[in-house]
């Protein structure tokens, strides 16, 4: 690969047929950090907070009455998680249910995903949104679960993006108060035992539901968000960090008067610290002892998580798979993470340390596209801007990718080997010749194969391509060569 | 009030119609029940290999294993249709089937693209017009029968213009084509990690029994579709069909014969389909150029320049092969390897439009070709 089809393949998202060659590869990339911009016209336009939370907050309340008569616990509890595809799969839900999923998948989610693809086609600067989209992944939610549908989007737009280009303290601290984060990995209802709220539950409840303490988002953060699974933290240090987390959550989601009690009113989807669920007193995390009172404990605990070694030598590792290969190259690992210790986890700084290294202009390809990855660069090799809803999110599925829906936090794998196989690779050829189709034989693909890949397209696939027997044909051929797959 | 020059523009055009229109053109302007419907074949069929010359003594020598596949085909005079072909020698038996041979378009040069391109517009070069032929063949008919679809997702070149046309294909969108997979396999086959994948997929596909190709598999489905799509007072008058896979550069014996089968279904289908319609229809089967003369070491053809036309349909005046042949003698090989070409596709295309809707014959050419050397135009090709 030449140095400018690095740039715009592997630190970008793949050219647009219809944009100019660019000059110099490297003061292309670092001149994006000043052109990115974190609210572009197809994201100011996606559903507001607000409206996606009103309608989980109603939702949440007629599920809450369909439970005849059943006490109201602090946060409605979470019915199973239906997979959105279609309405056979929702069959067993209750009617409520159904219809939350139906407004809130097909208005928002689906409306996200197409903004989200929108700002990728449109953005002038392509290595940033792929820095959104690997922090996206970095901190994953999943659409798979009911109450995240609408929100999963939000988190991206509303946590990464602002974030993006600031530090890495910044960006951990909104996403762990994002109500998306909140209720996915269940911090939204967990209570501290010795708080208030338990103690008067335990007194007045009927004893049908015991409810206390969730460790998923403290165990997520320290194991996926921070630390890494080898970070050196124990049992102990998860369930103290849980205690410290309780009273995180969020607002307006549940109505009576246990919220009214817990302090959770107020706007739909708001952060809330409610101190009533609060767990009291001081916790001792990794050897520290944390006194402080309410929200800030945590706070203080996610600020000294974001500033530790380990955090800057996971993240460091992550970012270098992401840009010289599988297997990061331990020379790039340890200059990725010295720039981060060194900056203090200013991420910028870590970005330019990105560009400055050698392994990630390895004039090899290093890395397959994941069919996000692909789709995005195949959508605007054939010059697309805009794309409705429902076949962008279709599109992804397709491919074995769908949007924000991984099944897990630990979010989407950025090896070769989960994209590559036989069945993947038939499902990007079906997809290359619709797209090819839908260009209907306008695109020339001999000409536009070098504007994509300059220096890169082998004589044998530009001769495959030359020997298509339609031009249609032709621009399929070019999306699924091995130099456009990867990158 | 009448504008003086709008007045004096349409009395001048209107006596230059009189001046020029013979009585029999007048025609044109009333109402057509007549259906035109072009099949063009992408990548290049190979003529020699659908209705082969076996009368010329080079024949069997040249084409050598080809040449086996005619034993039980049907005659059509000194030429013998390609077994496959069973629906149309049916049709040549009953004179709707009308053949030319050792036909090509302007374009001398051997590229799909350009070459396609020259099929659809018409113009003397590749991207020399804008817009397709029988875009502007809709202008030459009665404004209320203009009518024309694309049996496709879009609409192809050829049909694209000035004058609003349709575009009508199933929703469920097939499967990637036969011969697209064939050549990823071939772009991947130096490639040790995709190679190996691709040839599980394409594994699992076999046995899932989904082996593909676009005519092949779909003929019946898509003639019947277009059928519906023409059939009836209010059904289109010009259609246009396209079908993939017929560049055949390795095991051509099978695959051509696989395309030969797929086209036949297509055509039965659509006789079927068009019932009463069928006596005033005009099917013209077309490709961009020719393949050579002789196989490759692949057991395929290459591109090469004069291929094979057909005219179909109750309205043709069939039952025969029209062709000045050239020969197929190393001497008469166009640059030693392709079949000659003897006739121009666009003389042809204007002379059995013009036969079949009773247009002008050189307004037709004119409008049609706009660059069309001056070429005798061909009689007799349209039952009077």
């Amino acid at each position: 690969m030449s140095e400018i089809a690095i740039a715009l393949n592997r630190f970008g998202l793949g050219a647009r047929g219809d944009e100019s060659p660019l000059a110099n590869p490297r003061t292309w990339l670092t001149g994006q950090l000043d052109r990115f911009d974190p609210r572009p016209a197809p994201i100011a336009a996606a559903p507001a907070r607000a409206e996606v939370a009103g309608q989980l907050a109603d939702y949440l309340e007629e599920a809450r009455r369909e439970g005849q008569g059943r006490r109201a616990p602090a946060m409605a509890p979470e019915p199973a998680a239906p997979n959105m595809a279609g309405d056979d799969q929702l069959a067993g839900l209750p009617d409520s249910a159904r219809r939350f999923v139906r407004q809130a998948s097909r208005r928002n989610y689906l409306a996200m995903v197409a903004a989200r693809t929108e700002a990728a086609l449109t953005t002038p600067a392509p290595f940033v949104e792929r820095l959104v989209h690997f922090w996206a992944n970095h901190f994953a939610v999943s659409a798979d679960k009911l109450t995240v549908i609408g929100l999963a989007g939000l988190l991206e737009f509303e946590a990464i993006r602002p974030n993006v280009l600031g530090s890495f303290k910044d960006m951990l601290l909104a996403v762990e108060r994002h109500p998306a984060m909140l209720l996915y990995l269940d911090q939204a209802q967990s209570i501290g035992p010795d708080s208030q709220g338990a103690r008067l539950a335990t007194r007045f409840g009927r004893g049908r539901q015991r409810r206390g303490l969730n460790e998923n988002l403290a165990r997520e953060i320290l194991e996926l968000h921070t630390l890494g699974v080898d970070g050196g933290y124990a049992q102990a240090d998860v369930t103290e960090f849980a205690r410290a987390l309780t009273g995180w959550t969020v607002s307006g989601l549940t109505r009576g008067p246990a919220a009214r009690f817990a302090g959770i009113e107020g706007p739909a989807g708001d952060f809330v610290f409610a101190e009533r669920i609060h767990e009291p007193g001081s916790r001792t995390l990794l050897g520290r002892a944390y006194a402080q009172e309410g929200e800030g404990q945590a706070r203080a605990i996610l600020s000294d998580l974001a500033a530790d070694p380990r955090t800057a030598r996971h993240l460091a590792t992550k970012l270098a798979r992401h840009f010289a290969g599988d297997d990061p190259p331990a020379a790039m690992v340890r200059r990725l993470e010295q720039a981060w210790l060194a900056s203090g986890g200013d991420l910028p700084a870590v970005y330019r340390a990105i560009v400055n290294s050698p392994e990630a202009w390895a004039p090899a390809p290093v890395k397959f596209r994941p069919p996000w990855d692909w789709a995005i660069a195949a959508l605007r090799a054939v010059g697309a801007r805009h794309i409705e809803p429902q076949p962008a999110a279709g599109l992804l599925a397709q491919l074995g990718q769908p949007v924000w829906r991984p099944g897990s936090p630990a979010g989407y794998d950025d090896i070769a080997a989960s994209w590559s196989g036989p069945d993947a690779l038939m499902r990007r050829v079906e997809a290359a010749e619709r797209l090819a189709a839908r260009a209907g034989g306008q695109i020339d693909a001999r000409a536009l194969g070098p504007r994509l890949l300059p220096g890169t397209l082998s004589e044998a696939t530009a001769q495959a391509i030359a020997r298509a027997e339609s031009p249609g044909q032709g621009l399929a051929l070019l999306l699924v060569a091995p130099e456009f797959l990867r990158r | 009030m009448v504008d003086r020059r709008a007045f004096l523009g349409q009395s001048t055009a209107a006596a230059a119609f009189l001046l020029l229109a013979a009585p029999h053109i007048a025609i044109a302007q009333a109402a057509t029940e007549r259906r035109f419907v072009f099949i063009i074949q992408r990548g290049a069929a190979d003529g020699l290999g659908t209705l082969a010359p076996t009368a010329d003594p080079a024949f069997a020598g040249l084409r050598g294993p080809f040449a086996e596949d005619f034993a039980g085909g049907a005659r059509v005079g000194d030429y013998t249709l390609h077994p496959a072909l069973a629906g149309v020698a049916g049709l040549a038996a009953a004179r709707e089937a009308l053949f030319l041979h050792a036909v090509a378009s302007p374009y001398r040069d051997r590229s799909h693209f350009d070459g396609q391109n020259v099929l659809e517009t018409g113009g003397r070069a590749a991207y020399a017009l804008r817009d397709g032929w029988m875009n502007r063949l809709l202008g030459l008919l009665p404004a209320a029968d203009a009518r024309a679809i694309a049996v496709s997702a879009t609409v192809p070149m050829v049909l694209r213009g000035a004058r609003e046309v349709a575009s009508y294909a199933p929703s469920a969108l097939p499967d990637a084509s036969g011969d697209l997979l064939a050549r990823v396999g071939a772009l991947y086959e130096s490639d040790r990690d995709l190679h190996a994948a691709w040839a599980q997929a394409m594994q699992t596909r076999a046995m899932a029994g989904d082996a593909a190709g676009a005519l092949g598999r779909n003929g019946a489905a898509t003639g019947a579709l277009a059928a519906r799509l023409l059939a009836g007072a209010q059904g289109a008058r010009i259609a246009v069909i396209e079908s993939d896979g017929w560049d055949t550069h390795a095991n051509q014996r099978g695959r051509l014969a696989f395309q030969l089968r797929g086209l036949d279904a297509l055509l039965a289908a659509l006789k079927a389909g068009l019932g009463a319609d069928w006596a005033n229809t005009l099917i013209l089967v077309a490709t961009e150029f020719g393949r050579t003369a002789a196989p490759n070491g692949t057991g395929g053809t290459d591109h090469g320049t004069a291929a094979l036309a057909m005219l179909l349909g109750g309205a043709v005046a069939g039952g025969r092969v029209v062709a000045d042949w050239p020969g197929l003698g190393a001497s008469s090989l166009h640059e030693g390897r392709d079949l000659r070409p003897t006739l121009g596709l666009d003389t042809l295309i204007a002379s059995a439009l013009a036969q079949h809707y009773r247009l002008d014959p050189p307004r037709t050419a004119r409008t049609l070709f706009p660059n069309m050397a001056g070429a005798r135009m061909l009689d007799g090709l349209i039952r009077a």
